[in-house]
């Protein structure tokens, strides 16, 4: 009777589980662990109490981080949370070629976010194609400094985030117009209703759950940015390092024999309490879906 | 549910189904003329916005030392086409190490996906146990949790395993997913209690059941995990850049970084090593896209 052996569950599951304990479970742990500490790559790891929080408390480029963060996200959230759903409904409709479109639309998504800061790197270059088109056509008397401007940067940087997502939440999009009743439109086009007062009447209320989980990956995804302004920015984060993310700072602090891995450890508590707030909110969505 | 597993043949009008278990009504279906340009000029906007960029570095790439690559009336077709500008950026940077390094990378993380997720997902779907709802309450509970959260103290337990500035150290916390387990879990799930319940009575094994009942019938999602366990690790920047300080175990997207600084100077090189990390990963995915998007449609992609 092979198959009444109680540990062959646990034997399917071991990997799992081991892999879950060892690179989840345990780095959590020792994240809050060395939160308290001042380990260094090599050797440390004192207790040192509240001093890493203290510390970020006064740091003002983890503020500036914050800042930026902040700004992430209120460009992102409408803009994603709505030009998607367009893209979703032009592609939804089957035209011949539709499925060419749907995959190159998605091609942003699929290609790592350092190939495509590469490429809008040399797009935004002082002497690149959006500079010299503007300038051929007198719209601009010189270059924008879009790569070394504090601020200029860091719209490029979203810019590139939301190009880059576009696809990604328009595939999201797409599977969930699949489920909004194709009666209630037809019902609505009898009745007379415009296809601008179906999109309000009938798209829109059947798609409210999925943007709801949409705009929550958004802010989350916001505050996790690291490869898009790292790249931009040759890896200096700005002038002045103002241009930083969290996640940059995490990654500066625990780079290197110099590496500050206890202040690395408590920004990414910070990180985790920033972001549990809107993943919380997608657990209930998802709970309530279900 | 089994039925739309089994159908695996290429069928390209069949990606995502509006119209799924619904008989349209052609009256409403058809399309107006008008609408039709209207959506077509619209389709080629946005192809022009999102393809554009990667075809205008595509086209820097292949433009010959003797092009002007700066002017302000700039030619979207290389004039004198060459493809010296890699062979040129080859010899510099060891690009193909690089590539190497990616592949063997992404070849771990995909076999470590499909075995480790397979195996706990069916046993999580299948398999009555004990504890069985705590372990997948603490695999759920691990999807609040973004990976830079952890990224840290990954790197602290990844270096007391001996296994930093190794490839081994980069592919290895990713090669079991846990997203992957409980997609799996749901895919198994789906299968028809039916099959395995005549199967028990059969006297079948939990690997008779795994291996000809639930592996059939899982082979979309299956399919999907393998393409984004390769997309995820093939694009993934940020923790090999921490794990990797050894040049020669670079993988690309750490090696290229570089690029801008070595070769700031000519734009067609950096193009070029740009490119050389593009391609392959979007053959991979116009080759794999219809199983891709067949998954999006069994609800494999919620977010």
């Amino acid at each position: 009777m092979t198959h009444r052996r109680w540990f062959a569950p646990w034997l399917l599951i071991a990997p799992a589980l081991v892999w879950l304990l060892v690179f989840t479970v345990w780095p959590s742990v020792n994240t809050v662990i060395l939160s308290f500490t001042n380990a260094r790559p090599l050797g440390g790891g004192r207790f040192v109490g509240l001093e890493n929080f203290h510390r970020a408390l006064n740091d003002g480029q983890l503020a500036e981080a914050l800042l930026n963060s902040v700004i992430y996200m209120l460009v992102c959230l409408p803009l994603l949370t709505l030009l998607p759903l367009l893209m979703a409904l032009l592609v939804q409709k089957r035209l011949p070629g539709i499925t060419f479109f749907r995959t190159a639309f998605y091609t942003p998504v699929v290609a790592s976010a350092v190939v495509v800061a590469l490429i809008w790197g040399w797009v935004l270059d002082d002497r690149g194609l959006v500079n010299g088109l503007a300038q051929r056509f007198a719209l601009l008397s010189g270059p924008l400094p879009f790569l070394t401007d504090r601020w200029l940067l860091l719209l490029s940087a979203i810019g590139l985030t939301v190009w880059k997502g576009l696809g990604y939440y328009m595939v999201i999009y797409l599977s969930a117009l699949g489920n909004v009743g194709r009666e209630l439109h037809e019902a609505a086009a009898v009745d007379g209703a415009g296809s601008f007062r179906r999109f309000l009447h009938v798209t829109l209320p059947g798609v409210r759950n999925t943007m709801l989980l949409v705009s929550v990956l958004i802010s989350v995804s916001a505050l996790r940015v690291f490869s898009e302004l790292y790249i931009l920015s040759d890896g200096t984060g700005g002038p002045g390092g103002r241009d930083m993310s969290v996640v940059m700072l995490i990654q500066m602090y625990s780079r290197g024999f110099t590496g500050h891995l206890g202040y690395a450890s408590a920004l990414s508590l910070l990180l985790f309490v920033v972001t549990v707030g809107p993943l919380l909110l997608l657990l209930r969505l998802d709970r309530k879906a279900a | 549910m089994a039925g739309r597993t089994h159908g695996l043949k290429p069928d390209p009008t069949r990606g995502i189904s509006p119209t799924r278990g619904f008989s349209p009504t052609r009256g409403f279906n058809s399309t107006s003329p008008a609408e039709k340009a209207v959506r077509y000029v619209l389709l080629l906007l946005v192809l022009l916005l999102t393809v554009g960029p990667f075809l205008w570095e595509l086209s820097t790439s292949l433009k010959g030392p003797g092009e002007d690559i700066f002017t302000r009336s700039p030619s979207f077709l290389p004039h004198q086409p060459t493809l010296g500008n890699y062979a040129e950026v080859a010899r510099t940077v060891p690009v193909w190490t690089y590539a190497a390094n990616s592949l063997v990378v992404a070849v771990i993380t995909v076999g470590g996906n499909v075995v480790g997720a397979t195996l706990a997902g069916f046993a999580l779907a299948r398999l009555r146990f004990r504890g069985a709802r705590l372990v997948l309450g603490l695999f759920l509970a691990t999807l609040v949790l973004p990976g830079e959260v952890t990224i840290v103290s990954q790197y602290v337990t990844i270096r007391s395993l001996g296994l930093a500035d190794t490839l081994l150290g980069v592919a290895l916390p990713g090669a079991i997913g846990m997203l992957n387990v409980l997609l799996m879990r749901t895919a198994f799930r789906a299968v028809p209690g039916e099959l395995d319940d005549a199967a028990i009575v059969d006297g079948a094994t939990v690997r008779q059941r795994l291996l000809h009942i639930g592996l059939p019938n899982v082979r979309g999602m299956l399919s999907v995990i393998v393409i984004f366990a390769f997309i995820g690790a093939w694009d993934d920047f940020l923790w090999p850049l921490i794990v990797l300080t050894d040049p020669d175990k670079y993988t690309l997207t750490v090696g290229i970084q570089y690029l801008n600084g070595t070769f700031s100077a000519n734009p067609r090189l950096i193009a070029a090593g740009t490119m050389i990390a593009f391609l392959p990963i979007v053959l991979v995915f116009a080759a794999l896209q219809r199983f891709f998007f067949r998954g999006v449609e069994e609800g494999a992609i919620k977010g």
